[in-house]
């Protein structure tokens, strides 16, 4: 490790960093603009000036830009020195010339990068007397808004946007000091990871418009961390709240799993926590008034649960580990099923028993972005998992820039020269789906084929890398040929990287999936095996092994309760089934934050608490449990977390109600000791009790305000703080005030940096692993080195029925997800339902686009427009999945097509 | 003992002293127009409100007892939904006062806000707006802004050159 001298004090640092980044990972305080840890040096605001000495006895020095320098043995530099100082304080001077007096309604204000900076380069008083450049907005869509005159022209933004996320539509246009940074016309962003300007963004030219809202400064937000609920993934956020309400939801970096960046649907999919629609009350129906208090429930709900009746559990993949564990205890292993289809309860298995089985390693998104050759087996990761899609796209930027730098001695972070050097050329990635998808733009290898095809030629690719897994017979050519190029590439590469999923309801392409990864598995070569799935928690239901629901429906008498945790059935099975479900259900218990069509359906209905009010733990995509904690207690109703529910059902059970309460962490121990496969969850968090030095952390900044007003209309005496007695976070500022442990940060803050930018203060090193460790326990590890047994039952090629089309879900980021879909802006962006097909198909048809045509399938009518998909292959009919208003059809299945009669007449 | 003595004739000699004591509330006292008492939101030249929802008082405010909502009109124009302010907390530290980037918030010569009931001193916006600039006039604070919200187009303020033509190349 090379020492160098900063201001005359040797430090030990680590090589190949530029100055800047090893400045700041010291702790010191150095202002920059246009470097971002995820987006590498570019050396344009020259804010990060230091004095770069020549040897020890040189007074003199030279400024350089600490960016674009790298760490050197013996190097001599200074931060502090005056004529450094002095040229900090100029640049951000001249920056400020044109900078609007808007602080005051900019939403930046109070978590700005700007505002930090120059605060810290102490310049206050404006000397310039002249006009203020202006510009003229855009309107940008639902999720952002616009305020060109506040752009220090840094140009983070394109460069996240354009060169990070591959989205086309923002640019930098005009000249010199006239420079604009938006549209060509106005219109909505089309990148679906638009919404990580709101942070990239050193200042308010991009705001979240949600947030605008219902406006409220970071310093004001109660706040604790969180876990994304929108996909399987588990990003970490940050949720905020004021006043009952949920504000905003902040990136909360994680190392390992979604570093600096959030997609659309993560960020701005929160507002279901404040709709109208919550239930708040517990209501018994058919009994007047129906909405009870707490004591009429339990009085009720004692008659049904103790009359020696079988009670039918069903978990639900969008509650916590310990909502389901807990409703496991309640009805019995035995009696504990999911709310998925026959179908996606048995893929869910098969990828858990994989993962499980430890043959090969399920990749973090950190190690993804490390991989050389990646191969995308028929799942759709752009709608399915964006975030995973955007690590794909950075595996294959950083396998390009890898192979371009190993001519020459650039470092990896020269943003600018990089991508000089490398040009258009790309890493590996062979993307295989139905239909086109963003990721086809930055794939050497595309197909476009049926869900047995992309099997098919999974296992041709596992072929031909292990020769003793069987061939594939009558491969077809163009299959043949994809599969012998991947598998070259596969074998070429270090660290190759497969993801499949079960969105296209193929257990085939799982297997597939699975082969190829294990035969790569061999000698230094580490493949890495990377399943998505289709809800939060559907990993916990996986590894418990859950049947479907499906499963039960016989079991159901008279004399039966059904306890449905926290989901819609009507989103997993089609009306006429679940209906067929609903009517044997004669005592219908539902648990659940929001009124929909299974919640109509209940005898019995309890209101649970959304991410927001609870404490809970999911588990993502690749086993990591993650704690999510309360972020605020509702004042009105009685909405309780589930696994809190019952517990108390439990005691009305076994009447031992002896007052003991339990929390998380118990009830994960318990599950430890119940189901040996979650082990190490109990490590997920600390226990209650935690203290450092006798204090709990603190949810609210220390300048929080309003604390003795906001609910003086109410009444003039300030409530006693409210206690958690589930979490060793506190629910006010007094606490302890400095760094708590990674998985307990509730907002990123450090002195002299308001903005999120404070990260790095938080780190090991900037940009690494958070101090103490990236939070989340890993429950998959990989246990062996090469698989024992492969899966060799390569699907045979059955002719498709006449005239029938396979049914199958197109995913759409903004609206395939039950809970985001809440939220008024990413509703504006759901697509409409249609009915896709295939151009050939639709020509065969004699059908033309936009026009209703009909689906029936399993009995079941279907009218929507048509819409031409160019990339689908014949013989499949696409229907987006899960949009709000659609039915659930059985995927998978084999659907007719007629051309509407009705509604034609336009 | 000599230090008592000259106690008691200081004391003496105050009889002879003008009285400090005034005789209120029978007797007013005159308070200069910086003392500062009551809270009020001013209004600015145009009859506008001018809070803008900025929160800097009530982050100010070292016993927290300034709590309000910004919300936005239809042209984008922040105002407060809510603005309250709890005065048997308030130790008229004038701190949110200074803090105001707009001339919003003002303390104002007058202190005799006395109650029976403590609720009676939660004030909220209509107890706090007054229809006047206050202590300092002619200040709008959206004509000095950035922002176009109804008040001035983009670039029509006095410190603004007109917008950018992104498709002009001259120099």
């Amino acid at each position: 490790m090379p020492t160098i001298y900063i201001d005359n004090k040797p430090y030990e640092v680590k090589a190949g960093k530029n100055l800047l980044e090893t400045c700041l990972t010291l702790g010191l305080d150095l202002p920059y603009f246009c470097w971002h840890p995820a987006l590498g040096s570019v050396g344009a605001c020259r804010q990060c000036a230091i004095t770069l000495f020549k040897d020890k006895e040189d007074t003199q020095g030279r400024i350089v830009m600490s960016c674009m320098e790298p760490v050197k043995e013996g190097a001599c530099i200074s931060v502090s020195n005056a004529t450094a100082k002095a040229f900090r304080g100029q640049v951000i001077e001249w920056l400020m010339t044109n900078h609007p007096h808007d602080c005051p309604v900019c939403d930046e204000g109070g978590c700005c990068h700007l505002q930090d900076m120059t605060v810290m380069t102490g310049h206050n008083y404006r000397r310039y007397q002249y006009k203020k450049r202006t510009y003229l907005n855009q309107y940008l869509g639902p999720l952002l808004n616009h305020e060109m005159n506040r752009c220090i022209q840094c140009y983070r933004c394109v460069r996240f946007y354009k060169d990070y996320a591959g989205g086309e539509d923002l640019n930098v246009f005009a000249a010199h000091h006239h420079v604009y940074f938006g549209r060509e016309k106005d219109g909505i962003l089309q990148s679906p990871f638009s919404g990580n300007l709101v942070e990239v963004c050193p200042t308010g030219v991009f705001t979240d418009k949600t947030l605008k809202q219902h406006y409220t400064r970071k310093w004001d937000l109660t706040a604790a961390p969180s876990v994304c609920q929108h996909c399987s993934l588990g990003c970490n956020t940050t949720a905020g709240e004021r006043y009952g309400k949920i504000r905003s939801i902040t990136n909360r970096y994680n190392g390992a799993v979604n570093g600096y960046f959030l997609c659309d649907r993560g960020r701005f999919g929160y507002e279901f926590v404040n709709d109208e629609n919550r239930i708040t009350q517990p209501l018994i129906r058919n009994r007047v008034p129906e909405a009870v208090d707490e004591q009429s429930l339990m009085d009720h709900l004692k008659l049904l649960l103790t009359q020696s009746r079988t009670l039918i559990g069903i978990g639900s993949s969008r509650a916590s580990v310990e909502s389901n564990f807990a409703l496991r205890q309640l009805v019995g292993s035995e009696n504990f099923y999911q709310g998925v289809s026959l179908d996606e309860a048995a893929l869910g298995k098969l990828i858990a028993s994989i993962l499980q089985s430890g043959a090969v390693h399920t990749p973090s998104l950190k190690e993804m972005e490390q991989a050389d050759a990646v191969l995308v087996l028929g799942e759709d990761i752009w709608n399915t998992a964006p975030i995973m899609a955007l690590s794909v796209r950075q595996a294959v930027m950083n396998s390009a820039a890898a192979n371009a730098l190993q001519q020459t001695s650039i470092a990896g972070w020269h943003d600018a020269a990089v991508r000089e050097l490398v040009q258009d050329n790309k890493g590996f990635l062979a993307n295989a789906g139905l239909t086109a998808s963003p990721l086809d733009d930055i794939s050497t290898c595309t197909l476009h084929a049926t869900p047995h095809d992309i099997a098919v030629m999974g296992f041709a690719i596992a072929h031909a890398i292990h020769p003793g897994l069987p061939e594939v017979p009558q491969l077809n050519n163009e299959l043949a040929a994809k599969a012998a190029q991947i598998a070259k590439a596969l074998q070429q590469a270090k660290r190759p990287l497969i993801i499949s999923g079960p969105s296209c309801y193929n257990e085939a392409m799982i297997k597939a999936a699975f082969d190829i990864a294990g035969a790569l598995n061999t000698g230094e070569r580490k493949a890495m095996l990377s399943y998505v799935l289709p809800a939060c928690n559907s990993m916990t239901l996986a590894m418990m092994q859950a049947p479907s629901f499906e499963k039960s429906i016989d079991r159901i008498n008279d004399n039966t309760v059904v306890i449905i945790l926290e989901q819609d059935l009507y989103r997993s099975i089609p009306p006429a089934k679940a209906n067929a479900f609903f009517n044997r259900c004669k005592n219908l218990i539902v648990l659940d934050s929001l009124h929909n069509g299974t919640t109509e359906k209940a005898q019995v209905l309890i209101p649970a608490a959304t991410m927001a009010e609870a404490d809970g733990t999911l588990i993502n995509n690749e086993g990591r449990a993650q704690r999510y904690y309360q972020v605020f207690v509702p004042t009105t109703g009685m909405v309780k977390e589930s696994w809190k529910w019952f517990w108390q059902m439990r005691s009305l059970q076994t009447s031992s109600g002896n007052g003991l309460e339990l929390h998380p962490n118990d009830w994960l121990t318990k599950l430890e000791k119940t189901l040996p496969q979650f082990n190490g969850i109990s490590r997920v968090s600390y226990p209650p009790e935690f203290r450092i030095h006798g204090q709990a952390i603190p949810r609210e900044p220390h300048r929080y305000s309003g604390r003795t007003a906001m609910l003086a209309n109410l009444a003039v005496s300030e409530p006693k703080p409210l206690q958690d007695n589930d979490s060793p976070l506190s629910f006010t500022m007094e606490g302890y005030p400095n760094r708590p442990p990674a998985s307990l940060i509730p907002f990123f803050w450090a002195p002299g940096w308001n903005s999120i930018q404070s990260v790095n203060k938080y780190q090991q090193e900037t940009g690494g692993a958070l101090s103490g460790g990236d939070p989340g326990i890993r429950l998959l590890e990989q246990k062996t080195g090469t698989p024992t047994a492969y899966f060799t039952d390569i699907p045979e090629a059955l002719p498709a029925p006449r005239n029938k089309w396979l049914l199958l879900p197109a995913y759409h980021i903004f609206g395939s997800d039950e809970l985001s879909a809440y939220s008024a802006a990413i509703r504006e962006l759901c697509p409409e339902p249609y009915i896709g097909l295939s151009t050939q198909d639709t020509a065969e048809l004699g059908i033309t686009d936009g026009k209703n045509i009909t689906l029936v399938a399993e009995g079941e009518e279907y009218t929507y427009p048509l819409k031409i998909q160019e990339h689908l292959c014949n013989g499949i009919v696409l229907l987006p999945a899960g949009l709000p208003g659609m039915p659930a059809l059985t995927w998978g299945s084999w659907a007719t097509i007629a051309p509407s009669l009705k509604n034609n007449a336009v | 003992m000599i230090s008592h003595i000259r106690t008691m004739w200081l004391v003496f000699l105050h009889l002879f002293h003008k009285k400090a004591t005034i005789q209120y509330p029978e007797e007013k006292i005159r308070l200069r127009p910086r003392y500062k008492g009551r809270i009020v939101l001013t209004k600015d030249p145009d009859g506008g409100e001018r809070c803008v929802g900025c929160y800097l008082c009530a982050a100010a405010c070292p016993v927290d007892c300034i709590a309000l909502q910004a919300t936005e009109d239809e042209h984008g124009r922040r105002y407060p939904e809510f603005f309250r302010i709890n005065f048997s907390r308030c130790i008229f530290c004038g701190y949110c006062e200074e803090a105001c980037p707009t001339y919003a918030i003002q303390l104002i010569p007058d202190f005799e806000m006395a109650e029976f009931k403590r609720q009676n001193l939660v004030f909220e916006k209509e107890d706090l707006l007054i229809d006047s600039q206050g202590k300092y006039p002619g200040y709008n604070f959206y004509k000095a802004a950035g922002v176009n919200i109804g008040v001035k187009e983009k670039g029509a303020g006095d410190q603004e050159e007109r917008p950018v033509d992104i498709h002009d190349l001259l120099p």
